[in-house]
C-alpha cells in the first residue's frame, strides 16, 4: 500500500548475474537505494560497474536468458519483478521513462521524429492520432526545438546530436512519468551541448514534476542537479550521500580519485593529472576483501574484509564503504585530490 | 530526384552498350570460333562458305558486323534467326517473355510471403525446437540444385503420385498462356513455381532472421520496448520494418536476373518456352543473332532491376535520401 | 506474446576487461577461432560429412575396379552381369508399354550395380562415385582461383586506389553486370564448339578437360569475391595502426602483408565454404545443359542429364547424384555458418542455456 512516506522507488540488495563461456559474471552485487518523490539521483561509475545493468534490471529491460536476478525492485511499493508482462508495459514509458546514451541510434532511422513520439503517446494514452500529433509537437516545444511543428515531420538524422537528445527527452516525457531514468545521456554530446541538455532535464524535472536517476561516469556531470549521489564500483555502491557531502567530505578513496580526476581552474595547476591507477576488476573473480583495495594507494590490513555500506564518518545519510579512519582520512584525502601524494 | 533517375538511365545504356559489346567479342572474335561453320551445313565447299558469309556480313569488319546486327533489332527489327531463316527474333522473344514472367512473378509472391512468414517464425520461435528446425529446412533448400528439384518434382506429379487424387491433375509438361485459358495456365504453372521458390524460400528466410537479429541488437529496439510497445508491436513496427531494406534490395536483384533469363534451367525442365530456354537453344545451336537479343534482354532488365532497387533503398531508407 | 529471449549485449556490463583479461592479448585469434569452431558440434559433423563424400568420391577406382568390378565408363550395352549367383543382362529387352523397348536393370543393392544401369549400360552408382570426383574437383578448384584472383585484385584495387581502383572496379562490374548465368554459359559455348580444343599460343587444352568449366566458373564468381575484400582492404587501410605503420615508413610490401592480408583473410575463409558450394551447383547445372563437364567425363550433373530420359523408369539414374550435391551443399552450408560464427563471434548470438535459475 503506497501511502506518502513509501519511497517513489527502493531498490533491495539487488544482484544480476550473468553465466557466460568464461564464468558468472556478477554485474551488480547487492545495491540498495531509494528514490523519493521529485529527486534528482545521481549514480556515477566508470565502465563495467554496474550503474547502467542496475537501471535497465529496474525497468526489466534485460532480455538475457543468461541473466540471473535477484533482491527486489519496489516501484510506489509494488514488486517489479513479480509484474506481468502487460502491467509491466504500462509501466516502461507510461510511470518510469528511459533515455539512452547515444541519441542518433536510439531513434528507428526509418520513421519521423514526430512519428515516434506519438507511438509513445498512444501506446499509453487513447487520445487518438489528432490529439497525439498535437502532443508532440507542444513536447518538442517544450525541450526546445524551434519550428516543432515542421521539425516534427523530419528524419532523426536530419537532427543534430543534441536536438536528438531533447527529442529523446520529449519522448520520455510524453506520458508524464513518475521517474526519468537517463543513462548517460550527454556522454555521446560536444561540452557545450551538454550543459544544455543538463539544464533542459533540470527545469524539464520541476515542469513535469518527475523524480531523475542520472547516470553517468562523470561526476561534473551530477555536480549541479543531482540531490544525492551514488557512487558505483565493480558492481557495489561504494559511498552514497547527498552533493554538498560527497564533494565536500568524500569518505572513499575512490570518490577521491574520481574528483581528483577532474580538471579544475581553481587550483594550483598540477604536473600531471590525476588518476587512478589499475584496472577496474574482473567480475567473474572479484578480489577478496574491499573491491577497490588493489588500486586504492591507502590499503592496509584490515581492507582484506570487505567493508559494509554503512554510516561512518560523514553525516547522517551519507554511507560508505571504507575502513580508514575517518578523521585521519580527511588529511590524507586532501592531499590526494589536489594530486599531491602520488597514487602508489 | 529527377537528375538522379536521368543519370541511373544513362549508366544503363552504358552498360548495356559495354554487355552487347562484349558478348558480340565472345561469340565472334573469340579465337577458334567461327559461326560459319554452323551456318553453312555440313561439308561445305569453298564457295558456300563464301557464299554464307557474305550474305550474313560475316566478311566484313568486327564493328561493321556489330552495327548491322545492332541496326537489324534495334531499328528494323528484323533480324533473323540463324538456324530458323522464317524466325524474327523481336517477335520470337516477345512471345517468350510472358512465359517467363508468368513462372518468375508467380514463384517470387510464393516465396516472398512464405520467407517473411518463416524468416519470423523462427525469430519469433527462437530458443525453442522450431528455429534451428526451420533453419534447416531453409539450408536443405538452398542445397538443392533447382533443376534436381524439378526433376523429382516431375516424378513424383507426373508418374508415381499422378494417379492419386493429389496430383491427377497436374498436365503434361508445357504451357498454356494465361489469355487463352486461365485454368489450364495455372495447373501449368503451380509446380513449376513451387520448384523454383523453394531455393529461395530458403535463402530470403535465412537473410531475413539473421537481419532481424541483428536489428534486434540495435538501440533503437531497446528504446522502443523502453517505450512500453508490446513484443508484436517491437518485431513488426521496428525489427521487420528495418530488415525490409536489405531484404527488398536483395529480391529487386533476384527478380531483375530471373525476369531476364536466369530462371533457365526451370523452363528446361518444365518445357516452359521462355526466354530462358530460349536463350539456351540459341546458345547450342550458335544461333547468334537469338544469342544477341536474349542477353541483351536479359542485361536490360537486371540493369533496370538495378536501378530499380536503388531507387526503393532510398524510399525505404530515409537516410540515405538526396538531400 | 512472450518476449523473444535473445541476448542483447548488456549495457554497461564488463564482459570486456573480464573476458581480455582472460584471453591474454598475446593469444592468436586463429586459435581462438578453431577453439569456438572446435566446440561447435554441428559444424564438425557438417565437415565429417563433407570429408566422407570426399574420400568416398576419390576412392572411386577402388570400388569401381576392386570391389564391384565394373567399368563405368565405356559402354556396356550388350553386357552380363550376375546378381544373386544368376546371370542377368545389363540391358532388358521387352521393356515400356509395347513390350519393345529396352530397359537398364534397377538397383541391385549388391556390390555390382548397386544402383543399376543406365541407358549405356554402365553402373550407376560407380559413375556417380567418379562424378563426385569432378564435381568436387572443379568446385574447389573453382572456388579458391576465384577467391585468390579476387585476393589479388582486391588487395591491388583497395590499396592503391586511384585510377588502378577505378579501373578494376568497372571490370568487376561489367562481368558481374553480366547474367552469371548467360556469361558461363555464353563462354562455356563458344569454347567447346572448337571441336579440336582451344588453342593458346603453345596451351592447348582439351574440350574434355576440366579445366575450362573449372576456369569458366572461378571467373564467373571473381566480382562477387572481390567487393567485400576490397571493402574489408579499405576500411583496414583507413584504421589507425595502419596509418601508424606508415608514418614509421612502413615499406608498401609489409604493409599490405603484415597489416592488411590478415584481415583480409579471414573474409576469404569465411565465403570459401559458401563458394564451394556455389560452385558445384553452379557446375551441376551447366552439365546438367551438357556445357559443363564433356563426356566422356561425368559429373553429378551429366549424369542427372543422363537420368532425365530414364526418370520414369529408372529414378535412381537421377536422382542419387542430386542426393549427393544435397548433401554435400549442405554440409558446406553448415560449415559455412559455424566457420563464420567462429571467426566472428559478435556476429551471433551466444545462446547458453542457463541452468542456473531464479
Amino acid at each position: 500500500m503506497a501511502t506518502d512516506a513509501t519511497p517513489l522507488l527502493e531498490v533491495r540488495d539487488l544482484k544480476v548475474s550473468f553465466n557466460t563461456e568464461d564464468g558468472v559474471v556478477q554485474a551488480v552485487d547487492g545495491v540498495s537505494f531509494t528514490l523519493a518523490k521529485g529527486e534528482v539521483l545521481g549514480i556515477v561509475g566508470e565502465s563495467g560497474s554496474g550503474k547502467s545493468v542496475t537501471m535497465m534490471s529496474v525497468l526489466r529491460l534485460i532480455n538475457d536468458p543468461n541473466a540471473v536476478f535477484e533482491g527486489e525492485v519496489l516501484y510506489k511499493g509494488r514488486s517489479i519483478m513479480d509484474l506481468g508482462d502487460d502491467r509491466m508495459r504500462e509501466v516502461r514509458g507510461g510511470e518510469i521513462a528511459m533515455i539512452f546514451q547515444d541519441p542518433m541510434t536510439s531513434l528507428n532511422p526509418v520513421y519521423t521524429v514526430g512519428d515516434q513520439i506519438v507511438e509513445a503517446i498512444l501506446t499509453h494514452q487513447p487520445i487518438g492520432k489528432a490529439a497525439a500529433n498535437a502532443r508532440a509537437v507542444e513536447l518538442l516545444r517544450q525541450v526546445g526545438i524551434p519550428q516543432a511543428d515542421r521539425r516534427a515531420a523530419d528524419f532523426p538524422h536530419q537532427f543534430s546530436g543534441g536536438m536528438r537528445q531533447r527529442a529523446m527527452i520529449a519522448m520520455a516525457l510524453a506520458n508524464d512519468p513518475d521517474i526519468l531514468i537517463a543513462d548517460e545521456p550527454t556522454t555521446a554530446l560536444d561540452v557545450t551541448i551538454q550543459a544544455q541538455i543538463l539544464e533542459l532535464i533540470g527545469r524539464l524535472k520541476d515542469e513535469f514534476s518527475s523524480a531523475v536517476i542520472l547516470i553517468t561516469h562523470d561526476l561534473g556531470v551530477v555536480a549541479d542537479i543531482a540531490d544525492r549521489i551514488a557512487v558505483m564500483y565493480a558492481g557495489r555502491i561504494v559511498e552514497f550521500g547527498g552533493k554538498r557531502d560527497l564533494f565536500y567530505d568524500p569518505q572513499h578513496p575512490y570518490t577521491w580519485g574520481l574528483l581528483g580526476s577532474i580538471p579544475r581552474l581553481d587550483r594550483p595547476k598540477q604536473d600531471r593529472l590525476h588518476s587512478i591507477a589499475g584496472m577496474p576488476p574482473s567480475l567473474i573473480d572479484p578480489p577478496a576483501g574491499c573491491r577497490f583495495r588493489p588500486r586504492c594507494p591507502h590499503a592496509f590490513d584490515r581492507c582484506e574484509t570487505e567493508p559494509a555500506l554503512e554510516v561512518r564518518g560523514g553525516g547522517a545519510r551519507h554511507l560508505d564503504r571504507c575502513w580508514l579512519d575517518p578523521e585521519s582520512k580527511r588529511a590524507v584525502r586532501d592531499r590526494t585530490i589536489r594530486g599531491e601524494s602520488a597514487a602508489a | 530526384m529527377a537528375v538522379f533517375i536521368v543519370r541511373r538511365l544513362f549508366g544503363l545504356v552504358l552498360v548495356l552498350f559495354a554487355i552487347t559489346v562484349l558478348t558480340f567479342l565472345i561469340f565472334f572474335a573469340t579465337p577458334g570460333v567461327d559461326p560459319t561453320r554452323a551456318l553453312a551445313g555440313r561439308n561445305p565447299t569453298p564457295e558456300t562458305v563464301a557464299a554464307v558469309r557474305h550474305q550474313f556480313g560475316l566478311d566484313r569488319s568486327k564493328p561493321a558486323q556489330y552495327a548491322l546486327m545492332m541496326k537489324r533489332l534495334f531499328i528494323s527489327r528484323d533480324l533473323v534467326s540463324y538456324g530458323n531463316q522464317a524466325l524474327r527474333v523481336v517477335p520470337a522473344i516477345k512471345k517468350a517473355a510472358p512465359v517467363t514472367f508468368s513462372l518468375v512473378i508467380g514463384a517470387a509472391i510464393i516465396w516472398v510471403v512464405m520467407s517473411v512468414v518463416v524468416g519470423v517464425l523462427a525469430v519469433v520461435l527462437k530458443g525453442s525446437i522450431w528455429d534451428p528446425v526451420l533453419m534447416i529446412l531453409a539450408l536443405i533448400g538452398i542445397s538443392m540444385p533447382v533443376f534436381w528439384l524439378g526433376e523429382v518434382a516431375n516424378l513424383i506429379t507426373q508418374d508415381r503420385l499422378h494417379d492419386t487424387f493429389l496430383f491427377s491433375w497436374v498436365p503434361p509438361l508445357g504451357y498454356t498462356p494465361l489469355t487463352e485459358n486461365p485454368w489450364e495456365w495455372f495447373k501449368h504453372m503451380i509446380i513449376p513455381w513451387f520448384t523454383l521458390s523453394v531455393l529461395y524460400i530458403g535463402f530470403y528466410a535465412r537473410v531475413l532472421r539473421a537481419s532481424m537479429l541483428d536489428v534486434a541488437n540495435e538501440d533503437f529496439v531497446r528504446t522502443a520496448r523502453a517505450k512500453g510497445l508490446s513484443e508484436r508491436r517491437v518485431l513488426l513496427r521496428h525489427v521487420l520494418r528495418t530488415s525490409m531494406i536489405t531484404f527488398v534490395s536483395l529480391f529487386g536483384l533476384d527478380f531483375g536476373v530471373l525476369v531476364g533469363g536466369g530462371a533457365l534451367v526451370t523452363e528446361v525442365v518444365f518445357g516452359l518456352p521462355g526466354v530462358g530456354l530460349l536463350t539456351f537453344r540459341s546458345l547450342q545451336s550458335l544461333d547468334l543473332p537469338v544469342i544477341m537479343a536474349t542477353v541483351i534482354y536479359g542485361a536490360f532488365f537486371i540493369t533496370i532491376a538495378n536501378a530499380v532497387v536503388d531507387i526503393l533503398y532510398a524510399r525505404l531508407d530515409p537516410r540515405i535520401r538526396p538531400a | 506474446m512472450a518476449e523473444f529471449a535473445f541476448e542483447p549485449e548488456p549495457a554497461g556490463v564488463a564482459l570486456a576487461p573480464g573476458e581480455t583479461a582472460r584471453e591474454v592479448a598475446g593469444k592468436n585469434p586463429w586459435l581462438l577461432a578453431g577453439r569456438r569452431l572446435a566446440r561447435n558440434r554441428v559444424a564438425l559433423a557438417a565437415l565429417a560429412l563433407f570429408l566422407a563424400i570426399v574420400v568416398v568420391s576419390f576412392g572411386a577406382p577402388i570400388w569401381a575396379n576392386h570391389i564391384a568390378h565394373v567399368d563405368p565408363f565405356s559402354s556396356n550395352v550388350n553386357g552380363t552381369t550376375v546378381v544373386d549367383g544368376k546371370k542377368v543382362e545389363v540391358i532388358q529387352q521387352g521393356g515400356g508399354a509395347l513390350g519393345i523397348g529396352e530397359n537398364p536393370i534397377g538397383p541391385t543393392w549388391q556390390k555390382n550395380y548397386l544402383l543399376g544401369a543406365d541407358s549405356q549400360g554402365r553402373d550407376v552408382f560407380a559413375r556417380v562415385l567418379y562424378g563426385g570426383r569432378a564435381s568436387l574437383l572443379i568446385g574447389v578448384g573453382s572456388a579458391l582461383i576465384s577467391c585468390i584472383v579476387a585476393l589479388l585484385l582486391g588487395l591491388v584495387a583497395g590499396f592503391f586506389r586511384g585510377p588502378v581502383d577505378v579501373f578494376i572496379s568497372r571490370v568487376m562490374d561489367l562481368v558481374w553486370a553480366f547474367p552469371i548465368f548467360l556469361l558461363a554459359i555464353s563462354l562455356a559455348t563458344v569454347l567447346l564448339t572448337a571441336p579440336d580444343g582451344l588453342q593458346w599460343g603453345p596451351v592447348r587444352v582439351d574440350p574434355a578437360s576440366l579445366w575450362i568449366p573449372t576456369f569458366i566458373i572461378a571467373l564467373v564468381y571473381v566480382p562477387y569475391v572481390y567487393r567485400p575484400v576490397r571493402g574489408q582492404v579499405l576500411s583496414v587501410r583507413e584504421k589507425e595502426y595502419v596509418e601508424a605503420a606508415i608514418a614509421q615508413g612502413a615499406s608498401t610490401w609489409r604493409l599490405i602483408f603484415v597489416e592488411i592480408l590478415p584481415n583480409v583473410i579471414t573474409t576469404i575463409v569465411v565465403m570459401l565454404p559458401l563458394m564451394i558450394a556455389t560452385t558445384i551447383l553452379t557446375e551441376s547445372a551447366l552439365s546438367f545443359l551438357s556445357i559443363g563437364v564433356q563426356p566422356p567425363a561425368a559429373s553429378w550433373g551429366t549424369i542427372i542429364e543422363d537420368g532425365q530420359g530414364l526418370l520414369y523408369t529408372r529414378p535412381w539414374v537421377a536422382i542419387a547424384p542430386g542426393i549427393m550435391i544435397v548433401l554435400t551443399v549442405l554440409s558446406l552450408n553448415v560449415l559455412g555458418d559455424g566457420v563464420r560464427d567462429a571467426l566472428d563471434p559478435r556476429a551471433k548470438l551466444r545462446l547458453k542455456r542457463a541452468k542456473v535459475g531464479k
